[in-house]
């Protein structure tokens, strides 16, 4: 039903010039990875231009790249017919069924489909199923989608929805190319200049040019001599133009000398000999190698040199070295635009002459390039205190870090102030940033903005968004920070949906549900909400105990069971209150000289101590205000002067 | 004047038609004209005088179209042979990848053939080329007239061609030799490319 694929039809035979350079590039791709990239790939040319070949090589390099692949290849109206034959033999289902188990379907002259309903919607629905089911499909034909009369719209955007590439007729190098090596495949010779005269030849297509090369070869058989450049243009009757032209009774020049023919051909003829013995092939590779780094956008000095020389020298190592420095010079910039945006861009870039400069600015940038604010050492996971009100939090906490990026993306902790969402946070940072070449950011919100408005600033935001786009996870610690930092929000959207979607770890706290948070963007929310919100509730006794017996170990004091449990039965909504009240006992202690006790923790925080005691004991610090815990930073969020009893009690009686 | 250019895959040649007034360097230029394909030539530049005397300069450009996969055009030019349009001649001289001295085989115009070959020499070092090196051919022209009018090929060749370049003799308003010298002056041109140093 299917034709066979036709061997002599494969990629090493068919020859790439300009006019088809981006279909051959198009067809590799797709035989490399069927379905994955241009889908479908729809190659339009006019006749015998190599559709077909093109068509067949794709199959066969597919093939070759993954021979368990089914690959179908048909014409149009193969198709049709087997459509006919199976709906007649009522097996239209079968029909489909046997297509849609292709893996890589190639169908060829698909302009035929004008007024063929039927087929058209056949072909869509086809279409549709491979697609979905991530199988390739090619077509061709000799016009692009929308110039197929009669095609039904949605077809045509099917159609059009992959690549649409066509080819071209071939140029000049590209027709000599092709009769060389039809030449060499039929075992002809023929005297030099002969294919170039051939190929000068205006052909449509290149059907047309091996009709001439058939011609050539026959002729050359039946003779039995070989032709040269001057017969050829008889044999094809390539004369016509110049003859024309140079007819006597001309008027100005009635009789030229010599039988008249054609002076200009000859002209030509003479001036295309001289000029190809005057362009040497290694000039021209040189001049190819020129054109072709020149439209890259490279110097090409060095190359250019070597045209001034009169013998051809080391030509090719010369080639070989510069195209070598631009792949050096490529990587350097690759890796310079990861780094700072700005900085890649640079002539230096650019001009294989200067690599060792290129090479110093490439380290300077690497030098510069400073990461992202990492964790706060001071807060590792193993000092944070567990207990039932957090341990939701921290469990989630402990399956991000199992696999970042993939289980909980983003992780946002919420909860009041001072239940140690920072604590977790930069905990969580520093397990991340044991990893292989982890780049944390860990930071807050506040020095997230500052950075950024920094970077506005001093005219590097490309800088400043590279260095966080390195950044393997990123945490923002007080993201409601953002209200109404529009530009910041702005920013983070987009790193946010960058870093996701190459898995990386997000964390992010918040005071509250996201959803709850005022001046944020509905994206933003919406985001934060997509991954985990785990709550940090206030610390529960098993918390309160933890925290406080660690902090007192790290005093180096151990203090009656008593106490622990007096402060950890003492209502507190947040461990940095109790860390507060820690102090002040702690405080007092130090102030009276006596030792830490349950007794003195009652009376310091029942209201019987001495005033200036208790007052000191803020501002002094004992060691312990600026804890590990790190949550005295901020003054404002602690009550350090308690009312006095006695004016409490008078707003009371008020 | 970059000859040929690799990158941009040109080959420009502007061919100069040089020698005394009424020599015939512009029927030269008439000549190939009308043997050029319609398609391959672009319009032919002339301002003459009433009499038909070149008073500026005439020029031809030839589209030859893909040679060796480079986009191929000649130039041709001609200088007013007056002695009075010596600047003109100049500016025209500027840039010339080759010279055709058209001379004129007269025997009477010997000297106007020598005085605008001397002229030739010292306009192309205004230019800084040394006649020597510039490629060269030189064409008897109206060798056609009758014998004793003339001087024959080998006499000029003696009395003109002490360099020893290629010459050619013509009759150009018929056509003959012209096709000819314009050969012999590519060749030089598209050698001296070959030979480096033009690129």
């Amino acid at each position: 039903m299917s034709s066979a694929l036709n061997p002599k039809y494969s990629f090493a035979t068919f020859v790439v010039g300009a006019a088809n350079r981006l279909a051959v590039t198009a067809g590799h791709t797709v035989a490399e990875s069927p379905g994955a990239a241009y889908n479908p790939l729809f190659i339009y040319s006019g006749s015998g231009l190599g559709k077909t070949h093109l068509l067949m090589a794709v199959g066969h390099a597919a093939k070759k790249a993954a021979p368990q692949l089914n690959i179908e290849y048909l014409t149009l109206d193969e198709y049709v017919e087997a459509f006919h034959a199976s709906v007649a033999a009522g097996q239209g289902d079968a029909f489909r069924r046997r297509f849609q188990n292709v893996d890589v379907l190639l169908v060829d002259d698909v302009q035929f489909l004008t007024n063929r309903k039927e087929m058209q919607s056949e072909l869509l629905r086809l279409t549709e199923a491979l697609q979905a089911a991530g199988r390739q499909i090619v077509l061709t034909s000799d016009r692009p989608p929308p110039d197929i009369a009669d095609l039904d719209e949605r077809l045509i955007s099917r159609l059009s929805g992959g690549l649409v590439v066509d080819m071209g007729t071939p140029d000049y190098e590209t027709r000599v190319a092709i009769l060389r090596r039809k030449a060499e495949e039929r075992g002809a010779r023929f005297e030099p200049g002969v294919l170039e005269t051939v190929a000068q030849a205006e052909v449509g297509n290149v059907r047309e040019l091996m009709g001439a090369l058939n011609r050539l070869v026959a002729f050359q058989a039946v003779n039995d001599t070989s032709i040269n450049a001057e017969t050829v243009k008889q044999i094809l009757g390539l004369t016509g133009e110049g003859a024309a032209t140079a007819t006597p009774g001309d008027g100005r020049a009635p009789a030229a000398k010599g039988g008249g023919g054609d002076e200009f051909g000859e002209f030509l003829a003479d001036v295309t000999v001289t000029v190809g013995k005057a362009v040497e092939a290694w000039r021209a590779r040189v001049g190819e190698a020129v054109l072709r780094w020149e439209g890259e956008g490279y110097r090409t000095h060095r190359l250019e040199a070597l045209l001034q020389r009169d013998a051809p020298g080391a030509v090719d190592e010369a080639i070989a070295a510069f195209a070598e420095d631009v792949e050096r010079l490529k990587a350097l910039e690759a890796e310079v635009s990861d780094l700072d945006p700005a900085a890649a861009g640079q002539s230096v870039f650019r001009d294989p002459e200067r690599l060792g400069e290129a090479e110093q600015a490439a380290a300077k940038v690497r030098d510069g390039a400073a990461p992202p604010p990492g964790p706060s050492a001071a807060f590792p996971l193993a000092a944070f205190a567990v207990g039932p009100s957090n341990q939701v939090a921290v469990s989630a906490a402990r399956a991000a870090l199992e696999r970042p990026g993939k289980k909980y993306n983003p992780l946002v902790l919420v909860g009041k102030s001072g239940l140690g969402k920072t604590h977790l946070l930069n905990a969580i940072g520093l397990e991340l940033a044991r990893g292989k070449r982890a780049v944390v950011a860990c930071l807050s919100t506040q020095a997230f903005i500052d950075e950024l408005i920094a970077a506005i600033d001093g005219n590097r935001v490309d800088w400043w968004r590279a260095r966080y786009r390195r950044a393997t996870a990123l945490l923002l610690d007080d993201i409601q920070l953002l209200t109404g930092k529009e530009r910041t929000q702005e920013e983070l959207f987009n790193l946010f949906n960058l870093l996701q979607d190459k898995d990386r770890q997000l964390v992010f706290t918040a005071p509250a549900h996201p959803n709850t948070l005022s001046g944020l963007e509905e994206r933003i929310v919406s985001r934060l909400e997509g991954g985990l919100v785990a709550e940090l509730k206030e610390p529960d006794r098993e918390v309160k105990r933890a925290v406080l017996e660690r902090m007192l170990g790290q005093q180096g004091v151990h203090p009656e069971p008593a106490l622990i449990d007096y402060l950890a039965d003492r209502p507190t909504d947040s461990v940095r209150s109790l860390v507060g009240l820690l102090q002040r006992v702690v405080g007092a202690a130090a102030a009276q000289d006596g030792p830490l006790s349950a007794g003195l923790a009652r009376e310091v925080l029942e209201g019987h101590a001495p005033r200036d005691t208790r007052r000191s004991s803020g501002f002094r610090t004992s060691g312990l205000v600026v804890s590990s815990l790190g949550g005295i930073k901020s003054r404002e969020k602690v009550v350090w002067d308690w009312i006095d009893v006695a004016d409490r009690m008078i707003e009371e009686f008020r | 004047m970059s000859l040929v250019n690799f990158t941009t895959r040109e080959i420009t040649c502007k061919i100069v038609y040089y020698g005394p007034g009424r020599s015939g360097k512009t029927t030269n230029l008439h000549y190939i004209y009308g043997r050029v394909p319609d398609s391959r030539r672009g319009r032919m530049v002339s301002l003459a005088t009433q009499t038909d005397r070149t008073l500026f300069f005439d020029f031809l450009p030839i589209d030859l179209g893909q040679i060796s996969g480079f986009s191929t055009r000649f130039q041709l030019y001609t200088v007013p042979g007056q002695v009075y349009y010596n600047a003109t001649r100049r500016l025209v001289l500027q840039g010339a990848d080759g010279v055709v001295f058209v001379g004129d085989s007269q025997a009477r115009q010997l000297d106007e053939n020598l005085e605008s070959l001397q002229n030739l020499q010292s306009n192309l070092l205004e230019h800084g080329v040394d006649i020597r090196t510039i490629p060269l051919v030189l064409q008897y022209n109206k060798q056609d007239l009758p014998r004793e009018l003339i001087l024959s090929p080998a006499d000029l060749d003696d009395a003109l061609n002490f360099r020893g370049v290629p010459s050619f003799s013509a009759d150009a308003l018929h056509g003959t030799g012209v096709f000819e010298t314009l050969k012999g002056i590519s060749e030089l041109v598209l050698k001296k490319l070959a030979a480096g140093t033009a690129a």
